[in-house]
């Protein structure tokens, strides 16, 4: 549409939130999902606020294309209302006592009325709000509201959106049509598009590419696979998926295997153990430190085996024997809680649960492939 | 009887007060809402003295101010040839320091209730600050607005202290509903002073009665 469309977002901002926290970050956002992601308190919003401009940093520079909205050595600061940058707010910020209708035409205020009206309809239609235009919005679904208010952030054609987790309080399936939508609507204008978030399912349901924030830091940032298949950190793995992170210490380095041995260290987990877990022995993937060097290691639920029999003949190096304590299920899954010296979290399928025939208080053998540990920092 | 002028009086002098007041408080409470200072409290404290001070203290001092030897009489009296004290002017003045707080603390209260992410949302979406305040800020706080309106109006209406100090009592130039009152009863018109008390008791709850009615939310603007 306009020339600043498909610009590439730039922004390195530096700011001290409170004398223990400060945010510093330096990313670029091309055209499409970027997502923003990071526990409560990484300073998502805050970064995000700096780049609206509803936030001052206390340095550092944003440009959009060839625009610097900041720069705080030129002394810069352009207004919020100048940037020409969408906002979804988390509240979604609709405005009480304007109909759909009037919150979706009041960036529209510099078009003759015959072009905002249509500009409105385009924007409702697109968004299947169009049946709702003269409501309220108080007297509208909260899945349309959230349409609402996404509509009204893009109607004024922005050149960067900005997504402050906006569909945390809908139903997965709810929250998939609008992205969708949105989706479509990027397809055609092709605009950078921060979307925050810290729920892993819609990293990999929208990613193109994903930053991690851990205290004001940015700890990582590749595609959704890089990031999460390979977490760099204990918060990271745990918002990654990896529901199992044990502590250990390096007993024997093994470089010509490309392997190590770990000891699990006791009073880990929540301490539930039939023995005491200095006896339970993990080889796993070399990582730089000493014998004798504490790391944490990190597996995926998903990823580790259950056998009812000792299993014999198997490739893989980590068999642990184990009591079940409890089975879960949760939608297609099956939670089981594992206690193996240590507390571990296995997922099977309910299938996998009959064929076995399992119940709590069952023995049974852990399987784990070397390579599915994770080190984490 | 009802001394009628001193009513006409009191209601223009109200209408006239609350008028200027809105458009003094609209701006000085949306200063003391968002543009928060350190010294801002102070400000805050001086808007809230006519609450605590007796009426005369404050009406001495503005008196004081606007004699015929200090620098506001003199100018005053240049300008239109005779003095401010004792006139229908002074009372307007002094009204409107004395009613100060009743505009201010409804309105800054309004505005305060306000979800500060609509203002971000309407800044985000190119409205200049004038125009966030006309199409947010504003209908948004219409209820306090109307409550300061309303609220120093009456208290336009039923004060007395301020006005014997800097209006006395001149039939028709600052004799006030309440100086008449004051007058009857100085003269044993028991019957005629409880005619106008209750005219302006029955007046004052009607507004005030008004006022909640509008917001139908129990006491979110208190009076004080």
């Amino acid at each position: 549409m306009t020339a600043a469309n498909g610009a590439v977002l730039s922004a390195t901002v530096r700011r001290r939130v409170s004398p223990e926290f400060t945010l510093d970050v330096s990313f670029q956002a091309p055209a499409g999902f970027t997502i923003v992601f990071g526990e409560s308190g990484s300073g998502k919003s805050t970064l995000l606020r700096m780049v609206a401009g509803l936030a001052t940093p206390d340095a550092g520079l944003v440009t959009v294309g060839a625009r610097t909205l900041f720069n705080s050595v030129a002394g810069t600061n352009a207004p919020p209302a100048d940037r020409r940058i969408g906002y979804v707010f988390q509240g979604l910020a609709l405005f009480p006592h304007l109909s759909i209708a009037g919150n979706l035409e009041y960036g529209l205020a510099h078009l003759a009325p015959a072009e905002r009206v249509a500009r409105t309809r385009a924007i409702a239609e697109s968004f299947r709000i169009a049946h709702v235009l003269a409501r309220r919005p108080d007297a509208i679904s909260g899945g349309e509201r959230q349409r609402a208010a996404l509509a009204r952030s893009l109607v004024t054609d922005p050149a960067v959106l900005l997504l402050d987790e906006p569909l945390t309080a809908l139903d997965h399936a709810s929250a998939s049509r609008i992205i969708d939508d949105l989706r479509v609507w990027n397809t055609s204008h092709r605009i950078p598009i921060l979307y925050v978030t810290h729920a892993h399912r819609e990293v990999f349901a929208l990613g193109e590419r994903v930053i991690v924030l851990e205290r004001g830091r940015l700890v990582a940032s590749g595609t959704p696979y890089e990031v999460l298949e390979y977490p760099s950190s204990e918060p990271l793995a745990q918002i990654a998926g990896f529901e199992n992170v044990f502590s250990a210490v390096i007993v024997e380095r093994r470089p010509d295997a490309g392997t190590m041995l770990c000891r699990l260290a006791s009073g880990d987990s929540d301490g539930h153990g039939a023995r005491p877990a200095d006896d339970i022995h993990i080889e796993a993937p070399l990582a730089r430190g000493e014998v004798g060097t504490h790391v944490r290691l990190a597996i995926r639920a998903g990823d580790v085996l259950v056998a009812n029999d000792q299993p014999r003949g198997l490739s893989a190096r980590n068999i642990l024997t184990g009591r079940i304590a409890s089975l879960t299920r949760e939608g297609p899954t099956v939670h089981a809680a594992v206690d193996a010296g240590v507390r571990f979290s296995v997922d099977l399928t309910p299938g996998a649960r009959d064929a076995l025939r399992l119940a709590p208080g069952d023995p049974v053998w852990l399987i784990v492939k070397t390579h599915s540990f994770r080190i984490v920092s | 009887m009802m001394d009628w002028p001193a009513v006409a009086l009191s209601v223009r002098l109200a209408a006239i007060v609350s008028a200027i007041l809105l458009l003094v408080a609209l701006p000085m409470a949306h200063w003391l809402t968002f543009a928060r200072r350190r010294w801002t409290f102070l400000v805050e404290a001086v808007v809230a003295l006519p609450l605590v001070l007796p009426p005369t203290v404050l009406g001495f001092y503005v008196l004081l101010a606007i004699g015929s030897r200090s620098p506001i009489g003199r100018l005053w009296t240049a300008w239109t040839g005779h003095g401010l004290a004792f006139t229908f002017e002074a009372l307007v003045l002094a009204s409107i320091l004395y009613s100060l707080p009743f505009a201010v603390q409804p309105i800054s209260a309004a505005f305060a209730r306000i979800d500060r992410s609509l203002l971000e949302a309407s800044a985000t979406l190119g409205a200049s600050p004038w125009r966030t305040f006309v199409r947010i800020t504003l209908p948004l706080s219409i209820d306090g607005i109307v409550a300061g309106a309303v609220l120093s109006f009456a208290h336009t209406l039923g004060e007395f202290g301020v006005v014997l100090m800097v209006g006395g009592n001149l039939p028709g130039v600052t004799r006030t509903i309440s100086i008449a009152i004051y007058d009857q009863v100085q003269g044993l018109q028991y019957g005629a002073a409880n005619e106008t008390a209750l005219a302006l008791l029955a007046f004052s709850f009607l507004v005030l009665a008004l006022v909640y009615a509008l917001m139908r939310k129990p006491w979110s603007v208190a009076p004080l």
